[in-house]
């Protein structure tokens, strides 16, 4: 027996995963921005309120999160309600809604690693960009951001590899249906239910290490190869 | 010409100025603690006076009273900071070019090739600012803002962060910009000897007041009380 024997179920499993885990970070990753500026730039009455919602899901047993994602966003809830009503969306039990529970829990991560390198930009750098003439939108673009690279890159790597290990919130959420809401993680589970699930448990282990030690060497290299552009390397 | 007179309470600190620049090198002159940037700042619209009335060539820049407050990147002053503040992850040229960038100007070859020869910075166009040395340094900061096109250049203290040879390097430079340029310049400095070849005027500055206005000769005769 080789080493990876995956089934045709596990396949399912992993791409969705990764599927999953990517469109939650693409998706996530402009609010992460705006809401890592707003908190690091910006004092507005209710700051510190959107900064505890926004580690919310760091705190919180990621069970709850779902839970509270079902209540509010669930085919009977009432935003879920009003959506499927008017605009014909359906999240509950469909991989989307695995988008947002991954999205939400990962943004926590997202919005810390951003802020902090928007944080560490010198302002005076803003500055000087405003009086060459440009204005917030044109300073954010063209000084900020760049700046802020490799923070956004190593904030939407860990958003990527927290998205692709939920497990609670996702499985509370949108249940564990195989081919729809069943990620690696949730099949991992499902496998080491049943009697002698665990050989086939260890195949989809070993994926989900390679994936996630992948992932963090990318980051890594992503991130050192911004920072060295930045400085003329 | 320029006119300011402006009021602003910084913690303990209080500031209350009121003078006139013309063309030429015009000299903010005084020690530390005299509210030199603090003035610099409120002319290129980076902080806001409490109270008073900021005017170039006619336009108001600033008048609380009639609630003008004309924002930085509208106001076309060029400013040259003492720590050069270069965009670290732009090239020499791209940082000489952002001006013209956001104002949307064409493109001028001719003012390009100019400004560079004047300021002998043509080597360093492909360099990033983390590998210039201090002086070469400021010499792009005043290039990257004379290609914008200002109306007017405040210069904070340019020289300050270089040692006494580099300074020695770079005023020439400073003096063809003041007779070639044609751009009125505010001059900050704590350092006598470098108003006295550069500025045309001066004004003397202490304890956010101005204590006097004048020619460079203002300076022989503050010299006792200033820098002791």
């Amino acid at each position: 027996m080789s080493v990876l024997e995956l089934t045709p179920q596990d396949w399912t499993a992993i791409l969705l995963s990764l599927r999953i885990a990517l469109v939650a970070t693409v998706v996530a990753l402009p609010f992460g921005i705006a809401i890592a500026t707003l908190l690091a730039r910006k004092d507005f009455w209710g700051k510190s309120l959107l900064d505890a919602l926004v580690h919310l899901p760091l705190v919180l047993p990621p069970v709850v999160t779902g839970y509270l994602l079902l209540i509010t966003l669930g085919r009977n809830a009432p935003v879920g309600a009003f959506l499927a009503d008017h605009f014909g969306i359906v999240v509950a039990f469909r991989w989307t809604g695995a988008v947002i529970s991954c999205g939400v829990m990962a943004f926590p991560l997202m919005v810390r690693a951003i802020r902090l390198s928007i944080e560490a930009i010198d302002r005076r750098l803003e500055d000087a960009a405003s009086t060459l003439g440009a204005n917030r939108t044109w300073s954010f673009a063209t000084v900020t951001l760049p700046l802020a690279l490799p923070g956004i890159i190593a904030g939407a790597m860990l958003a990527f590899a927290r998205a692709l290990g939920e497990f609670g919130a996702t499985i509370t959420f949108v249940s564990n249906i195989p081919g729809e809401t069943q990620t690696i993680s949730a099949a991992i589970y499902t496998l080491t239910q049943i009697p002698g699930g665990d050989a086939a448990a260890l195949q989809l282990v070993i994926v989900a290490v390679i994936i996630s030690v992948a992932a963090l060497v990318a980051s890594e290299w992503l991130a050192r190869r911004a920072t060295a552009r930045l400085h003329g390397a | 010409m320029l006119t300011v007179d402006v009021e602003k309470q910084l913690g303990e600190f209080s500031l209350h100025v009121a003078f006139e620049a013309a063309g030429g090198a015009t000299a903010l002159f005084g020690a530390s603690g005299a509210g030199k940037t603090g003035i610099i700042n409120m002319i290129a619209g980076l902080t806001r006076p409490d109270r008073g009335r900021i005017m170039l060539d006619g336009e108001v820049l600033f008048d609380d009273a009639a609630r003008i407050d004309v924002p930085a990147w509208r106001r076309r002053i060029g400013c040259v900071f003492q720590e050069g503040r270069l965009f670290p992850h732009l090239s020499v040229r791209h940082n000489l070019d952002y001006g013209r960038w956001m104002s949307g100007h064409v493109a001028d070859p001719d003012a390009f090739s100019h400004v560079v020869a004047m300021l002998d910075i043509g080597h360093l166009l492909n360099r990033r600012p983390g590998k210039l040395s201090g002086g070469e340094r400021q010499r792009v900061a005043v290039g990257r803002a004379l290609l914008m096109l200002p109306r007017l250049l405040l210069l904070d203290e340019p020289l300050a962060s270089l040692d006494a040879a580099r300074k020695d390097d770079i005023l020439p430079y400073l003096e063809r910009l003041r007779d070639e340029a044609r751009v009125p310049m505010i001059y900050v400095s704590h350092d006598a000897g470098e108003v006295r070849r550069l500025a045309t005027r001066v004004v003397m500055l202490d304890g956010g007041r101005v204590t006097a206005t004048g020619g460079v000769e203002l300076l022989d005769a503050a010299r006792d009380d200033v820098l002791a």
